[in-house]
């Protein structure tokens, strides 16, 4: 029996805006269980941004349940919301958010920082694993402005894995990047899902979310689709690809 | 978030804008500069002031004449001419709180030798004058109770009389020198006292016998003033009241009516000069301190502009865990940083510039730890006080907005 990881009950996110009342997302139910990889589609204004923050527990709920690893996060202070994030969740953003001027093995400690109960030692060491997982041992003490989008968004990735999180949450993780890059990015989640890695990438491209195993499909604050897909190689997909030419 | 972390965090944003930094600590420095430069040179001088004063003794009293009203006219101290030497007698025999006391008249005369003349002021005393007023003998020898009881015609000089009449180096004891019409021998030169505190020479002076001053040059009986020497620096207030009883009841002045004369001493001058530097040192380090506020000013500045500038970057540390008490400190950590080493950078130039200010002056150079001690602590609370609202800025941001903030 596989463990549930993130369960969503009648979830709803009402925003005031003036006197009048928004209703982002309209009580919604889903669960996701441990080592899948499940997209979250919609359209802009669909509701899965709102979901995304409440999902990172950057954000909490107007009504209804979330757990995260059986965790009730209703109730947790800013403070205790915090602290889910440094150890349950690792962000993936779609503009990376890596801090200037600072090396690549920085970067991907930053979590670690946060985390008291880490030594300086630890969290070298942890570091160093997360940036040979997605391939950039090599360039561990370049700094964001000396490496490429893909190879920056894996720094992101090293990132969100350092602190071993029961989820991997990417926002448009690969929006900001060319088709090719896109799909070696997307090999590296179908990798890290293989290694256990749960997984919830929120797209609107149908293009990038055919690589996950799962959709979930959101209109204006409803899940209109919640279905498993059949999942394509995103390896395949890449040797597929014409090869790049040379200017 | 380990305290170590912070610093090193803050330190490398820091870093990331060194001239920026610089900039912002520019405030700092020179405002701290300024207020210990400006305390140490106070210091210095009320030191140096103190120095002077007891080398001229601490236990002199002068008693001067008053200005006095005569049926409604108010005819200024010069005229009048109440001191006399019996008040000096008086004095001699009716305190047993004063050890010296002379007479002392002054006249400004042309001093002449062969080719060379000066003009300078001859003062009128008796020989216990040079005792009072801390002179010594350079050469020679000093003039005689029996020179004072005859007028005689000698006289003692001071250095800056010596070089100006003796430009050549000759001996100018026993020489004949003309002070205004009358010829006097020059029995001994003074050793050199160097400035007063108040930046006159005190080497350009005649001493002669008072009699001689008084009947041969000024043509006058009375005198225009009385030093005196206390037995003790802590018997002056008991002598000067003791003066002040013998000359009202000289000059019989009536109790309740106004004084003729006026005693002063040294030890007055002294807090009086005391208190006139530490007002000025007090206000103009109040200037300072103003500039020290606009350096915090330009801080607090410094560290909106860095907040919003990094609102990202705080958005994805609370992403990953940052709470708001390490995103407070963070900011608070930086802000104090600059402040410190904008007062410690302060410091040293305000030291160095009171250590050139006071060798340039020949003062002696006193630097307080407690002012550097102060002066560290109150950077230190500027760092808090202007980092704080930007600070708290920062760890008020709602993480979502921040991580989309562009």
């Amino acid at each position: 029996m596989t463990k549930t990881i993130i369960k969503v009950e009648k979830l709803s996110r009402v925003f005031t805006v003036g006197s009048e009342k928004v209703y982002a997302l309209k009580g919604i139910s889903f669960d996701i269980t441990e080592g899948e990889f499940v997209s979250i589609m919609g359209t802009s204004g669909s509701g899965k941004s709102t979901l995304l923050n409440i999902l990172g527990c950057l954000d909490k709920p107007t009504s209804g349940e979330y757990h995260i690893d059986d965790i009730s996060i209703k109730d947790l202070s800013r403070d205790e919301l915090s602290t889910i994030r440094n150890r349950k969740i690792g962000f993936v953003f779609q503009s990376y958010n890596l801090l200037p001027r600072t090396s690549a093995i920085e970067n991907v400690e930053l979590p670690l920082l946060y985390n008291g109960e880490i030594s300086s030692n630890e969290r070298r060491e942890r570091a160093m694993y997360a940036l040979e997982q997605v391939g950039l041992s090599e360039r561990m003490h370049h700094t964001p402005n000396q490496l490429s989008g893909g190879q920056q968004q894996r720094v992101a990735i090293a990132r969100a894995l350092v602190n071993d999180p029961v989820l991997l949450l990417a926002d448009e993780a690969t929006g900001n990047l060319d088709t090719r890059t896109s799909y070696e990015i997307m090999t590296l989640f179908q990798e890290l899902n293989q290694k256990g890695k749960t997984i919830a990438f929120v797209t609107h491209e149908t293009d990038i979310a055919k690589f996950t195993g799962r959709t979930i499909m959101l209109r204006d604050g409803n899940i209109i689709k919640d279905e498993l897909i059949q999942t394509q190689s995103a390896k395949n997909a890449l040797a597929e690809l014409p090869k790049q030419e040379d200017y | 978030m380990k305290f170590i972390n912070l610093i090193k965090i803050a330190w490398k944003a820091l870093l990331r804008n060194k001239t920026r930094a610089l900039l912002t600590m520019l405030g700092i420095i020179i405002g701290i500069g300024s207020v210990i430069a400006l305390v140490s040179i106070g210091q210095s001088s009320s030191l140096n002031i103190n120095k002077e004063i007891s080398a001229m003794g601490t236990n002199n009293i002068t008693v001067m004449r008053r200005s006095q009203r005569q049926g409604g006219v108010n005819i200024g101290s010069g005229n009048v001419q109440s001191l006399k030497e019996k008040d000096v007698e008086a004095i001699k025999y009716g305190t047993p709180y004063i050890s010296l006391v002379s007479p002392v008249v002054n006249a400004s005369v042309q001093i002449v030798y062969g080719a060379q003349n000066w003009q300078g002021s001859i003062r009128g005393v008796n020989e216990e004058y040079l005792e009072i007023n801390k002179f010594e003998i350079g050469l020679g020898t000093n003039f005689t109770e029996e020179d004072v009881q005859n007028s005689a015609k000698v006289c003692l000089i001071g250095t800056t009389v010596q070089e100006n009449i003796f430009p050549n180096g000759e001996n100018p004891l026993g020489q004949v020198i003309r002070l205004g019409k009358i010829p006097m021998k020059i029995v001994g030169v003074l050793e050199s006292k160097g400035q007063n505190q108040m930046g006159m020479d005190q080497d350009d002076v005649v001493l002669a016998p008072y009699t001689t001053v008084q009947k041969r040059i000024l043509a006058i009986t009375y005198l225009h003033s009385i030093s005196a020497s206390a037995i003790s620096e802590e018997a002056t207030d008991q002598a000067v009241e003791d003066i002040e009883n013998i000359i009202r009841k000289t000059h019989k002045i009536q109790p309740g009516a106004v004084d003729d004369f006026e005693v002063r001493t040294q030890k007055q001058m002294l807090e009086m000069m005391d208190s006139v530097m530490s007002v000025l040192t007090i206000l103009l380090s109040a200037v300072a301190a103003i500039s020290l506020l606009v350096g915090g000013i330009g801080i607090m500045n410094i560290m909106y502009v860095t907040v919003t500038e990094r609102t990202r970057e705080i958005g994805l540390r609370m992403a990953v865990g940052a709470k708001n008490s390490d995103i407070l400190k963070q900011f608070l950590v930086e802000s104090i940083i600059l402040s410190i080493f904008g007062g410690v950078i302060g410091i040293i130039f305000g030291v160095l510039l009171a250590y050139a200010a006071t060798y340039f002056l020949a003062w002696p150079f006193v630097v307080s730890v407690a002012t550097m001690g102060v002066s560290f602590l109150v950077c230190a609370a500027i760092g808090v006080f202007f980092g704080w609202y930007p600070a708290r800025k920062a760890a008020n941001l709602d993480p979502i907005n921040a991580l989309r903030y562009e």
